[in-house]
């Protein structure tokens, strides 16, 4: 069963081939004999996951049930689930019940999803690889010596190696799709305002955006309509109709024009991503597509921007964590200061602890002109790029990530070197656009994403566009021999 | 951009975060890293650039000054370290 995709296990359930107390069990035990090992998962919540399967059978014999009625789904440990864990991955929340749902997973539990746990990932998703989470790093499926990416490394790991079905994620510079190329599964992240922020902890907000992380882009389809609208408690919700994303799928690409920015394909690109990549982009040709080469000229200015705007937003955020209404406090503090500075520094890890001094620092006086008011300027340059771009093209390729997944602790000490995993994806964050990562194929038995970006709320033309190739190629539907199982 | 054991003291006090002493030359050489970094955001000529606050250019909705959440406090107190009587407790601010 652990083989089918969302969208065939929801036809199964509709069908009444299998129940969902089945389902969930089976996707539970994967996780029990496979996840002590990977650590995908931070919190698995068994028993609210078998209840929430027999309601949904209740309703699917009732006649009531909608597509995700019954299947089983995993949160990233960063949307809030009322009575559950929720840690972000730090030590700060280790102790955080959530009191409330996130929209999110209202979304899903309003659908009747069943959802089997809480995933883990960079601590306070700040990290390209998953090292950063209190509760360590998430092994890539693939090659257990290396990382699944991140920071929704969780997420990418378990439907990789087909724990859950589908998982949501987070992206904020590319954690989505980032990892979902490292592991070979489809991401995607919407438009900023796309998808309700409350209840997702967040890290920059102007930045920060959930999505869909599963096996293909009809299952991307299918998660995203139950993620997307308005919601009236996140003021930059944007109040936008909700298309129906599946019936767009079968449209064919014939005349669809496809810019590859140059930027994207120089220095740094490792040659064995860029075969991949260009290979994929060979096919679209056979389905029709024209190429046009196109300039992103201030790409290389997108980390740097990135750098001090994230950092900027995470500092202001993160002094929610004073240690005196939830979350961690430290021993015996001799005074309020002391209680800060001591919950805050045991609580947070190192990479968290940079960032927010990074942020502090370009907010400080004096600086903050020459810093985050700059990198809000560049900010603005970067979107015109691809303002620009799309009078021209209708989606922009390229590659996700510049190599396949690294070796675990391989860059774990150099930060400059880890940011530059996310060379590719950071732009479209800073712009707001949608961005997605398709499988594309392998490099010495590692995952290649393709990344596909578009313009402002084309989400649907996104997954047209890789449902299609997803049609004509095989490369999302392989599974890890080590997780193949008996189905 | 280079950083010092002064500096870094500094920017960790201003975010209120505890960092242990034998760790600062570590940070100092990371932040530093990060900041020349960043520096090249200096190359980009931003001068007739307005700075982009939000991506789609939206402006912040406003809404009736209506209560619209209940009162909870129980539950969200359940959550703290240390409360009493419907309060949170932290160590004594004025001797």
């Amino acid at each position: 069963m652990h083989t089918k995709t969302l969208t065939e296990l929801s036809a199964m359930l509709q069908a009444g081939e299998v129940s969902s107390v089945a389902l969930t069990e089976h996707f539970l035990d994967r996780i029990e004999q496979y996840d002590q090992d990977l650590n995908s998962f931070i919190t698995v919540t068994r028993e609210e996951a078998l209840e929430a399967a027999r309601a949904a059978d209740e309703r699917i014999q009732a006649g009531n049930a909608g597509p995700l009625t019954g299947v089983p789904i995993a949160h990233k440990d960063i949307f809030c689930t009322d009575g559950v864990r929720t840690s972000c991955g730090s030590r700060m929340l280790d102790n955080f019940i959530a009191p409330y749902d996130a929209t999110v997973v209202e979304q899903f539990k309003q659908a009747g999803a069943v959802v089997l746990g809480k995933t883990n990932m960079d601590e306070f998703a700040m990290g390209s690889s998953n090292e950063t989470s209190f509760y360590g790093p998430v092994k890539n499926p693939w090659d257990r010596d290396r990382v699944p990416g991140g920071s929704s490394g969780g997420s990418a790991a378990s439907v990789a190696a087909r724990l859950a079905p589908a998982a949501t994620g987070t992206d904020t510079g590319g954690s989505i799709r980032q990892p979902a190329a490292l592991c070979g599964i489809t991401g995607l992240k919407p438009t900023y305002g796309r998808v309700s922020r409350w209840g997702m902890i967040a890290f920059a907000s102007s930045l920060d955006q959930g999505g869909p992380m599963a096996q293909s882009a009809e299952d991307c389809a299918l998660m995203l309509e139950v993620m997307s609208g308005f919601d009236e408690k996140d003021s930059t919700s944007v109040n936008e109709a909700v298309p129906d994303y599946r019936t767009q799928l079968s449209q064919g690409l014939q005349g669809l024009k496809i810019g590859l920015p140059k930027e994207y394909f120089s220095e740094g690109l490792g040659p064995e991503v860029e075969a991949v990549v260009r290979a994929a982009i060979e096919e679209y040709k056979k389905l029709g597509a024209e190429i046009i080469e196109i300039s992103l000229p201030n790409t290389h200015l997108a980390v740097p921007a990135y750098y001090v705007v994230a950092p900027a937003e995470c500092s202001s955020n993160l002094s929610r964590f004073d240690g005196v209404r939830y979350g961690y406090r430290c021993d015996d503090p001799k005074d309020l200061q002391d209680l800060y500075e001591r919950s805050r520094g045991e609580g947070f890890g190192e990479e968290v602890k940079r960032r927010i001094m990074i942020g502090a620092y370009a907010l400080s006086a004096g600086y903050y002109d020459a810093y985050y008011l700059k990198a809000q300027k560049v900010r603005h340059l970067i979107s015109d790029d691809f303002r620009k771009a799309f009078e021209e093209v209708d989606v922009i390729m390229g590659p996700t990530a510049p190599s396949t997944a690294f070796k675990l602790g391989e860059k774990a000490d150099d930060p400059v070197t880890m940011y530059l995993s996310d060379i590719y994806t950071i732009a479209v964050n800073l712009a707001g656009l949608p961005g997605m990562s398709v499988p594309a194929g392998f490099s010495e038995g590692m995952p290649v994403g393709l990344q596909i970006i578009g313009n402002y709320f084309e989400e649907a033309r996104l997954l047209n566009v890789a449902h299609q190739y997803q049609q004509v190629t095989d490369w999302h539907r392989q599974i890890p021999e080590a997780f193949k199982g008996q189905s | 951009m280079s950083l010092g054991p002064d500096e870094v003291k500094k920017i960790a006090h201003l975010a209120r975060l505890g960092i242990r002493e034998e760790d600062i030359p570590e940070y100092a050489r990371n932040l530093s890293d990060i900041l020349s970094f960043v520096e090249h955001l200096g190359e980009a000529d931003t001068e007739a650039v307005a700075p982009m606050a939000h991506p789609l250019h939206a402006t912040q909705r406003l809404r009736d000054d209506v209560v619209t959440e209940n009162n909870q406090r129980e539950k969200f107190q359940q959550l703290a370290p240390q409360t009493q009587d419907g309060l949170y407790l932290v160590p004594k601010v004025i001797e």
